[in-house]
């Protein structure tokens, strides 16, 4: 891992329209605001929140995907360096070969009619990366291979598979083209445990094996804690804490920081009862509250949580957290 | 306690066009009234068509074992459920002594009826109250699962609930006819860390305040260390290791059971490596002969294995497992 950025998300805003009054302005959805993050270069980095978070529309935004508002996405590989707000048509088809996408549910994001080979061939037709039929082959056996699919898996159609082979399957399609940046959103959160660490294990491998930087979108902390180098906790469209793993896991710093890692189930019978419980639920993006977004469910809000909402500030090394509180909080620890 | 049911040997098979398919194999297991069971396992292990089959709640081509008995003890005597012909005899059963609350609230609400009709509609199926009534408890119900300002949530429709409110309205709807037995098939799956917990304090509360009996369905056993009193775990269609939640979770006993918690990822090391069950779940249609778990085991000791299948061997005071390793002739000899 080095430390230059692959790709930035600069004070980045995704907005989205909503039906308009006849009068007064327009309104809007603010889907992602104003959020700044750094993925370095063949890290693996995670997005962590709950549901309405932003954090798909986030992965989304930097694959271009999604509608960028205000700010900017900077992706730099060395070779190419865009911004990708306004990318042009033959730049963005290049961007697309450098940056894939891996889909949560393997059952919805494989064509039942196509063979395993074409599924995993048709990026490579579709950018025109191979000449020759032969050379597509290659290319798709050379990553079957590597997704631990073989020849005979290549025949069949996704319905003779169970939800790890598809996974690896859908796998082998985001990895054909040689990208530098791959989005995983919720990429096992489709399969079972003991089918889940295996695909975790893949994911690790081929990061090391191809050196790629991974953004991995997720809501199962414990997960993004054995994979991640680095997380980002996401709260209704804004950034509320980002750390290196280790950090955010020892000193987590946001009260929703705490809440979230609190609230996973522990597997000891007897810590029942012990977690600290958050009340209410996400507020809906359409209708946000003032100041800080997160202060209607917040255990340790205040008048001025209520009115101003708070910016990142430095917590540590690489550490930054958006509460108002949290030096207070931590010394009260 | 009271004794609620008592299932023997069920075994449940499908008339399918690809052949007869074993769903669940002699599965026995029985439940006091005010204990929670949870039942784990993976997908395709027939967790959740044991559940139904306390019911019948089963499609046409299921055809249940000439041995399967399934007893539960009402205040009126034991109903032996297998003996319910018609829908008019299950009457008693489904949705009366024994309600169902699904993974998916979404999908379980009808789109078009306001929640409040569908609630007062099973309380006039099932109770002698009169419409006033059935509304006057419907929105005690909903009071006391925390829906705020219920009377105004009672003639609302599912879409314009939240997913951990329809959740919540759900188990209000499933616990207004007070039933002995709730089955609750993957209640928190589709919800966010921070609303499971929630979810599960209520349901915590709730049997403690109606004393009925649960069976918790799940894939996530830290879900279960915290709600079950003893647990069950299933893998493609037998029950292979029951005992109390601590002793299962801290000893597990059955190969399987220590599989899955080696592959569940944890806070408490997070640089522990992920330890997948190799292989897949075999396909119902070429269930292994012997021990069903003999494909992936790591702890094969011998071709007794694939050809003799386990019986139950207790580990411990209400504790066993069906696996050759607790024979006590393996370890003499």
């Amino acid at each position: 891992m080095s430390d230059t950025p692959l790709i930035t998300a600069q004070n980045l805003s995704v907005h989205y329209p909503l039906r308009a009054g006849i009068i007064g302005p327009k309104p809007y959805v603010a889907a992602v605001e104003n959020v700044t993050i750094e993925v370095a270069a063949g890290s693996f980095f995670g997005l962590v929140g709950e549901s309405g978070s932003g954090k798909t529309t986030l992965g989304r935004a930097m694959l271009r995907a999604a509608p960028i508002t205000k700010g900017d996405v900077l992706f730099d590989d060395g070779e190419v360096s865009y911004a990708l707000k306004n990318l042009g048509k033959a730049e963005l088809k290049d961007y697309r070969k450098r940056a894939q996408l891996i889909f949560q549910d393997p059952y919805a994001a494989l064509s039942p009619r196509m063979t395993v080979r074409d599924i995993i061939a048709e990026p490579l037709e579709v950018m025109g990366l191979t000449k020759s039929r032969a050379e597509t082959d290659e290319r798709v056996r050379e990553i079957a291979d590597k997704c631990r699919l073989n020849v005979e898996h290549l025949r069949r159609f996704p319905h003779a598979f169970s939800g790890g082979q598809r996974q690896r399957i859908s796998i082998a399609r985001a990895l054909v083209s040689g990208p530098k940046f791959i989005v995983a959103d919720e990429s096992v959160a489709a399969l079972d445990v003991s089918i889940q660490a295996d695909v975790l294990n893949l994911l690790k491998a081929i990061q090391e094996d191809m050196g790629l930087t991974f953004l991995f979108i997720s809501h199962d902390l414990s997960v993004v804690a054995h994979v991640c180098d680095h997380v980002a906790v996401m709260y209704l469209g804004r950034l509320v804490e980002t750390a290196p793993t280790r950090t955010l896991f020892s000193t987590p710093r946001h009260p929703y920081t705490k809440a979230l890692l609190s609230a996973i189930p522990s597997l000891d019978p007897d810590d029942r009862g012990k977690a600290q419980k958050l009340v209410g639920e996400i507020p809906s993006p359409t209708n946000p509250p003032p100041g800080c977004k997160f202060q209607t469910r917040c255990p340790a809000a205040i008048d001025k949580c209520r009115k101003i909402e708070p910016v990142l500030e430095s917590a540590g090394p690489e550490h930054h957290v958006a509460c108002h509180r949290w030096k207070e909080l931590s010394i009260a620890e | 306690m009271s004794r609620l049911i008592d299932v023997e040997n069920l075994t449940l098979q499908f008339d399918t066009d690809e052949g007869r398919i074993t769903a669940v194999d002699d599965v026995s297991f029985s439940l006091e009234a005010g204990e929670v069971m949870g039942l784990v396992g993976e997908s395709g292990s027939g967790k959740s068509v044991t559940a139904k089959s306390l019911m019948k709640l089963n499609p046409r081509n299921a055809v249940y074992g000439p041995d399967t008995k399934i007893t539960l003890h009402l205040d009126d005597g034991p109903v032996d459920v297998m003996s319910l012909q018609n829908n008019a005899e299950m009457k008693i059963v489904r949705g009366g002594a024994i309600s169902l609350i699904f993974q998916e609230p979404m999908a379980s609400f009808a789109p078009a009826i306001s929640i409040g009709d569908q609630m007062v509609e099973q309380l006039m199926i099932h109770t002698s109250f009169s419409k006033a009534q059935a509304k006057e408890l419907s929105i005690e119900m909903l009071d006391r699962v925390g829906i705020s300002d219920p009377s105004t949530r009672f003639g609302q429709y599912a879409f314009e609930l939240s997913g951990g409110m329809r959740q919540r309205a759900m188990i209000a709807m499933a616990l207004s006819t007070k039933p002995k037995l709730l089955i609750a098939d993957e209640p928190t799956t589709a919800l966010d860390v921070t609303i499971q917990a929630q979810v599960i304090d209520l349901m915590k509360d709730l049997v403690s305040e109606f004393g009925m009996g649960i069976i918790f369905i799940t894939h996530d056993l830290g879900v279960i260390a915290q709600t079950a009193d003893k647990v069950a775990v299933m893998y493609l269609g037998r029950l292979v290791e029951q005992g109390t939640v601590r002793d299962v979770i801290r000893r597990p006993a059955h190969p399987y059971t220590r599989g899955l918690i080696a592959a569940l990822p944890t806070l408490d090391d997070i640089d522990a490596p992920l330890t997948p069950i190799p292989g897949d779940i075999p396909s119902p249609l070429e269930r292994p002969p012997g021990c069903v778990y003999n494909t992936r085991c790591q702890e094969v000791i011998g071709p007794r294995c694939s050809t003799e299948i386990p019986a139950f061997y207790p580990v411990d005071t209400d504790h066993a497992a069906a696996c050759h390793l607790h024979d006590p002739q393996e370890s003499t000899s």
